[in-house]
């Protein structure tokens, strides 16, 4: 790539920093540059994080429903999956599984919850009482 | 300890672990430490397609080795030691970190992402190998030194434990590393590191058994590629490509997918052993990178609609096979390549 075709389209980067791209210069010799974003991989993260909030939104709509628990919802929203929740809760993976059901969620301990709520960064209350 | 700053130089570079590396060796004193010459000599480049492992639900590619390794494979070869310690305790973690500032020791650490507030938040993913420097403490903060980063910036001790114990794959467990008993290494030495690094990157890419590595690990996401749209409908093959060129061309790569940065190494390893010909294979990696770029292009044009058809995704397997044929080309020639 040469150093003039190195693309600047604005993107989340702008007002925190510019990334270092290796470029040729006019006299065919490697330098470093920096950018502040392209277009195609802008659309790329934009597009993952449009599948992110749909995910959410699904989640929560099952939540509402009585389909699924906030464990789950929250897990969504953190941008976990079961192996990650399981690395920060310390529970096993069948074990949160189990948690996504109401019903078990309901009866779950104080002490269960706030290990959960440490895990999301949320309060005991915003868990327990989120209902989509 | 209110205030303690070590004379250390900030610089920035693509990729977190070549500037942590590359820095942390120029404080040591070797002045001539560079980038591109870091992630040669740590035979950084690779690719590889781990089957069946999802990444934020997608594919789990990637351009380069094993996080950590870029350095330790250097450090070999330039005859120096990487003291790392790992932690189960939170506060031997935090106490261990106090005491190598009081040395007055800049230290290289390993962080998630997920929770460093100075980041943009859509790059704020659950990613556990960035790394970072933590060269003093001021007010009760540290003060840091990211790679990534144009300035210095500093992290509050809580959000420094929380970015140290991330949890999830490649867990940092508090990780810190610093190089140890850093002698100046001679011309004639760093040629033959260099060569080295040439010959394992050559193997890395050629002649690791398996479908999945390497060049090979090109032609087989090529093959994958061309299976995606029926087996997972339009619009889930289209976010499988986004992961791809997110892979590739984020922050962190220098473009290209970590090639350019090859490139940009093969050219000053010619000037250092002045050997030619490696001037010559840079070209083929700049080539590749460009390549690269243009595959990123098309893949773009799949996942920025939502409309898309099998004959694009055709299209984007032929590019990599393209590049994967050009990139064996080139380290068969690496390969062969002497003193």
């Amino acid at each position: 790539m040469k150093k003039e075709d190195l693309p600047q389209d604005p993107s989340a980067l702008v007002g925190v920093t510019r990334e270092v791209c290796y470029v040729k210069d006019k006299d065919g010799k490697y330098t470093s540059d920096l950018s502040i974003g392209w277009d195609v991989k802008k659309q790329a993260l934009d597009n993952a994080w449009e599948d992110i909030h749909e995910r959410v939104t699904e989640a929560a709509a099952k939540v509402k429903s009585g389909e699924i628990s906030p464990v789950f919802y929250f897990m969504e929203k953190k941008l976990m999956d079961l192996p990650l929740l399981s690395g920060y809760t310390g529970f096993w993976q069948w074990t949160i599984k189990r948690h996504f059901k109401p019903s078990v969620f309901k009866s779950l301990s104080e002490s269960r919850l706030q290990t959960y709520a440490k895990a999301f960064d949320i309060s005991i209350d915003e868990l327990k009482n989120f209902n989509g | 300890m209110d205030k303690l700053i070590l004379p250390y130089n900030h610089i920035q570079t693509a990729h977190c672990e070549n500037g942590v590396a590359t820095g942390l060796l120029k404080h040591h004193g070797l002045e001539f430490m560079t980038e591109p010459l870091m992630f040669g000599l740590g035979s950084g480049i690779f690719y590889i397609h781990i089957p069946f492992l999802m990444v934020n639900g997608g594919p789990a590619v990637s351009y380069r080795s094993m996080p950590g390794w870029i350095f330790s494979r250097a450090s070999k070869l330039l005859g120096i030691k990487v003291n790392r310690r790992k932690f189960n305790s939170e506060k031997e973690a935090y106490d261990y970190l106090n005491k190598q500032i009081q040395l007055g020791n800049p230290v290289g650490c390993q962080v998630g992402v997920y929770n460093l507030p100075y980041f943009p938040a859509e790059y704020r993913f659950h990613f556990n190998a960035h790394n970072l420097v933590v060269y003093g403490k001021e007010n009760g903060n540290y003060l840091v030194s990211d790679p990534v980063m144009e300035t210095v910036t500093t992290l509050t001790e809580e959000d420094m434990l929380k970015v140290r114990f991330a949890k999830g794959p490649l867990a940092p467990k508090g990780h810190v590393y610093y190089p140890e008993n850093v002698k100046q290494v001679s011309k004639e030495h760093l040629q033959k590191a260099i060569y080295k690094a040439i010959h394992r990157s050559a193997f890395d890419m050629l002649s690791i058994p398996g479908p999945i590595c390497g060049v090979d690990g090109i032609n087989y996401t090529a093959r994958q590629i061309r299976k995606w749209r029926e087996k997972l409908g339009p619009r889930k093959a289209g976010l499988y490509m986004g992961q791809i060129v997110r892979m590739q061309e984020e922050i962190g790569t220098g473009g290209g997918g970590f090639r350019f940065l090859y490139a940009a190494f093969l050219e000053q390893a010619s000037d250092i052993t002045g050997n030619q010909k490696l001037l010559t294979l840079s070209d083929e990696f700049t080539k590749a990178g460009d390549l690269w770029r243009a595959s990123a292009i098309n893949m773009g044009r799949i996942f920025k609609g939502r409309l898309n058809e099998q004959k694009d995704f055709l299209e984007s397997a032929d590019m990599l096979d393209n590049i994967a044929a050009i990139e064996r080309a080139a380290f068969k020639e690496l390969r062969k390549i002497k003193m």
